[in-house]
């Protein structure tokens, strides 16, 4: 029993089963918003139908619980040649006709299931977003959460999406540069996997997410179409119980060497001038790319599901239309030269298809074995369009007057500051990463400068002699849960902070916003008041977001996650061999510590260590404080007066100054005295504050550039020896250091 | 001095090949297609650069090994033309039987990138005539499968015949078992056909020819080949 006798211009459609509203709502979607469709189309939707409504409103696709907060983020600039939103990904102009597309992206839910899997797919649907435009993807980036390493189920999510993340981006060929990989209780269920890249084009070969010209045909390009992944957009959208390896079925499987040859084709495709629009199908798959390409210029298609190539011949239109295959792209072509694409499509020995044409109706007619299954205007499916808005209930966390009251400076210990030290030291969060960059391919496209070395990745631009880009991701989380507000100001600052570190300007962010249930008014409030901060950062600094990602129902056994805006920032250095790096060089540098020491303790490793508690107040961010930072580094960094900087962030200043003496190539001591007697003194977290050190020879121009933008810097010391000497705090042998800071991590994991 | 870079449609390394050859090596330098089946007149060189040829999810460069331009690269090299297999590019070689052995999964199982250090063991060889015996380079790896391995026949020949042409060391020099990173046999890193006119490598000398970088070692490899091809 399928048709429900339902007429669209006097044609018959076709409905697997009989649509209740009861369908619906086990789809996900609400009793209105099922209402809403009815209205809106005028009759009861078929079953493909109302999955499509269901995938396409979901917050994954729609942003309906989070737009009306996105609206208030800077969105445009100069250099933005698309606003945020507009396009796959955002981007950016970097002057001699080019431009860098960048986006980050979670695949958190698909990677707590299957964390090689999920994770893999993670980095090719971000990889897709950024050739989709045009721009061969150069460098690869991540953020990462995990619960804590003593546990075993943790250490398989960490070894599963860290080799997910390597074999896909070093099959593909995109050098993994950079990221970082954090540790706390509240991800032990709900992993965070933030996928970000960063891709190159010239700046008259970029493609558009569109379809237009009546008659163009519409391509499918790309691997078959099977059963994987159908739903995954929703199961996106909602909080996990405890049967989540029910749902692995739900997991996209990836094909690296599939996405390699499917970029190459569409690159060679757009070069040729043969594309009208394309877009890349990752979530909600053909479903949301015909959808979407439709309703951005006004248009329809005519879509006939039965040549789609499938994996399974008996796929259903419903199925074939939610499929989150990967990489698969759609692509409207310039009618009359379908032979061209397919001639570049056969070089690539990747298929191509014709599924259907563009028209002029702005309605979707999708149809399989010859009946009608889909009639919907393109424009009632998506974000902009028919897609619902919410503004969702608020209300300040319950936990935060108590949090906020606790003054961290008073808490009591037993542990001396010197134990206190090694303890960071060996802390997942802060030990080196290497046991996981160095699953990672680099190097591949030979353009990384630095990795590990420098505070972001810098990656130079062969197209561009002499320039290069610098990247990070940062977030700290415990400062967004104490303080939502403050957290995404520096989740901003601190990540903008690291691309300065590497002698870069910051032009703009992506951002990633994971976060709990929204409708949750907790959880919405943490939401509002971090993209205040964020904006507000933004603002300031003159970064303006170019697009990103937003990934609510982080919770698990109604337990959210601390809410996490990952940034990916994106810096400009003109001149590459600027650049800054973060170790320690030679013998008889000068150690100064830029910015001010407030003892603020609330949401340290510190006291997380110590304490065994995630309490107390964020610290403070003073705008101002921190871009005069940045304009005193980069001045420094352009007259070539640092030997090296590292900004100050877990830890503290202690911590920075360990960090130094064992990150460059080669392990250095260091003589350093004055910067307190006590933990707040030792492992406070008080923000815009930079370790740097200088040869003797500059210090007094060193000096002079610091005063004239009103930045405080305090001689701390001198490097050398094979000794780290902190006065009041410990002599330890940079062996030791290095012990620690390299080992604990591959310790642990070989447990 | 013209290379001939081959691309598979999984190579990833075949643009910095072409990019270092060319660029800092100043050598002409040109892309061949897979599915070409003859090479390009005035090859001096033919470079199989790295990468996952054909997604090698069967054993690493075996599919490789079978594809039409291959077939015209080992008529090459059996009359006597250059050859370098980088990464990939060596797995394919071994694969053709232009090489003996074969590289396994790392000995850790895990995909490693990193910068290692390379003792040159034989100066003679075409690939090295501008190096002494004993000279430290430092080059990048990247790669889950670059365990050598080979009969204990072949290993001897191999030895025997100083076709080892570079072994993993530390900065010093010293072949430990900690400068290792994938569990090759005697710290084999690079090796030379009999009549050396093949060199098979796992580290990347294409992405050490710039000291922006990180190293320019690798230029050194080059500038072998051209003064060999200069001799002639």
């Amino acid at each position: 029993m399928a048709n429900q006798n339902n007429t669209v211009n006097g044609k018959e459609l076709y409905s697997e089963i009989a649509v209740t509203k009861e369908t619906g709502m086990e789809l996900g979607l609400t009793a209105a918003e099922y209402d809403m469709i009815c209205e809106k189309i005028g009759r009861t939707p078929t079953y493909t139908e109302v999955g499509m409504y269901s995938v396409m409103w979901s917050e994954h696709c729609s942003y309906k619980n989070s737009i009306l907060q996105l609206k208030t983020l800077p969105r445009s600039g100069a250099n933005m040649l698309v606003e945020a939103g507009e396009e796959n990904a955002g981007l950016v102009d970097i002057g001699d006709g080019y431009a860098v597309c960048f986006k980050i992206e979670s695949h958190n839910h698909p990677s707590a299931i299957e964390p090689y899997q999920g994770a893999a797919t993670g980095v090719g649907g971000i990889l897709r977003d950024i050739f989709t435009m045009g721009a061969r993807p150069i460098a690869a980036l991540n953020s990462l959460r995990f619960g804590s390493l003593d546990t075993p189920r943790t250490r398989y999510l960490l070894s599963g999406v860290v080799k997910g993340i390597g074999d896909y981006g070093n099959s593909f060929g995109v050098p993994t540069v950079g990221g970082e990989v954090f540790f706390e209780t509240c991800y032990t269920d709900n992993p965070l996997v933030n996928a970000m890249a960063v891709g190159i084009v010239r700046t008259d070969k970029t493609a558009s997410a569109t379809a237009t010209g009546v008659g163009n045909p519409v391509m499918y390009l790309g691997s078959g179409t099977g059963r994987d992944g159908i739903h995954g957009a929703s199961m996106a959208s909602k909080e996990f119980e405890e049967n989540a390896e029910d749902m692995r079925p739900t997991v996209q499987v990836g094909d690296p060497f599939a996405e390699k040859v499917l970029l190459e084709a569409t690159l060679e495709l757009i070069d040729a001038g043969v594309i009208v629009g394309i877009q890349d199908m990752g979530a909600a798959g053909i479903c949301c790319s015909t959808s979407e390409m439709s309703a951005k210029d006004g248009a329809g298609m005519e879509v006939n599901l039965d040549l789609v190539p499938l994996r399974e011949a008996d796929m259903s239109a419903y199925e074939i239309m939610l499929s989150e295959s990967q990489e698969r792209m759609l692509a409207v072509v310039e009618k009359g030269k379908e032979d061209i694409a397919k001639a570049i499509c056969d070089k690539w020995d990747v298929p191509i298809v014709q599924i259907g044409t563009v028209t002029d109706t702005g309605v979707i007619n999708a149809y399989r074995n010859g009946e009608l299954c889909v009639s919907l205007p393109a424009e009632s499916l998506v974000l902009g369009g028919g897609a619902p808005v919410y503004e969702r209930e608020w209300k300040e966390a319950s936990y935060f007057a108590d949090t906020s009251s606790v003054d961290t400076n008073a808490l009591k210990t037993d542990v001396a500051n010197d134990k206190a030290f090694w303890i960071l030291l060996s802390s997942p969060t802060i030990a080196s990463k290497r046991w996981v960059y160095e699953q990672y391919d680099s190097h591949v496209r030979t353009n990384t400068v630095q990795t590990s070395g420098s505070d972001a990745a810098v990656t130079r631009i062969k197209e561009i002699p002499g320039k290069a880009l610098a990247s990070a991701t940062d977030c700290n989380s415990r400062y967004v849960y104490l303080n939502p507000y403050r957290g995404g100001l520096i989740a901003v600052a601190e990540s903008a902070r690291n691309v300065v570190c590497s002698g870069a300007r910051p032009v703009a962010i992506t951002n990633c916003l994971n976060f709990g249930n929204p409708y949750d008014p907790e959880v919405y409030w943490q939401f509002k008041e971090a993209i205040r901060g964020m904006g507000d950062a933004c603002r300031k600094f003159d970064t303006p977001v170019t697009g990103g990602n937003v990934s609510f129902h982080n919770e698990s056994q109604n337990h959210a996650i601390y809410p996490t805006p990952t940034i990916g920032m994106l810096g400009v250095i003109d001149d590459v061999t600027k650049v800054l790096t973060a170790g320690f060089k030679n013998e008889g540098d000068q150690v100064y510590v830029l910015g001010e020491n407030k003892r603020e303790l609330g949401g340290s490793e510190y006291v997380r260590r110590i304490h065994d508690k995630v309490v107390g107040q964020t610290p403070e961010l003073n705008l101002d404080t921190e871009h005069a930072l940045y304009q005193a580094i980069l001045e420094c960094a352009d007259k070539q007066l640092l030997q090296s900087a590292h900004d100050c962030s877990e830890g503290g200043v202690a911590i920075a100054i360990a960090e130094k003496c064992v990150i460059g190539e080669q392990a250095i001591g260091a003589n350093i005295r004055g910067i307190g007697t006590d933990a707040a003194d030792f492992f406070g977290e008080s923000q815009s504050r930079v370790v740097v050190s200088v040869s003797p020879d500059n210090a007094s121009s060193f000096e002079s550039v610091c005063a004239a933008h009103n930045v405080p810097c305090t001689n701390v010391g001198t490097v050398g020896g094979d000794t780290l000497i902190i006065e009041n705090l410990l002599s330890a042998s940079v062996e030791e250091v290095s012990k620690t800071y390299y080992e604990t991590l591959p310790g642990i994991m070989a447990s | 001095m013209k290379y001939g870079v081959v691309v598979f449609p999984g190579s990833n390394c075949d643009h910095d090949a072409l990019y270092s050859t060319a660029h800092h090596a100043g050598a002409e330098s040109v892309a061949l297609w897979h599915k070409e089946t003859s090479l390009p007149e005035g090859l001096d060189a033919i470079i199989l650069p790295g990468g996952f040829s054909y997604g090698d999810y069967l054993r690493s460069g075996a599919i490789a090994s079978k594809s039409p331009l291959v077939k015209e690269v080992v008529k090459f090299a059996q009359n006597g033309g250059y050859v370098i297999g980088i990464c990939n590019g060596f797995q394919v070689l071994t694969e053709t039987g232009l090489l003996p052995g074969a590289l396994g999964k790392n000995r850790d199982l895990k995909f490693v990138c990193k910068d290692v250090f390379l003792r040159v063991e034989n100066a003679e060889a075409a690939f090295t005539n501008t190096m002494k015996k004993g000279d430290i380079l430092s080059i990048g790896i990247a790669h889950g499968e670059g365990n050598y391995v080979a009969s204990d026949d072949d290993i001897k020949s191999l030895e025997d015949n100083d076709q080892v042409v570079f072994r993993y060391c530390d900065q010093t020099g010293a072949v430990t078992d900690a400068s290792n990173p994938n569990g090759s046999i005697n710290n084999i890193a690079g090796i030379v056909n009999k009549q050396g006119n093949v060199l098979g490598m796992m580290p990347h000398p294409e992405r050490a020819c710039d000291a922006l970088l990180g190293s320019a070692d690798g230029l050194h490899i080059f500038r072998s080949l051209a003064q060999a091809v200069a001799a002639v």
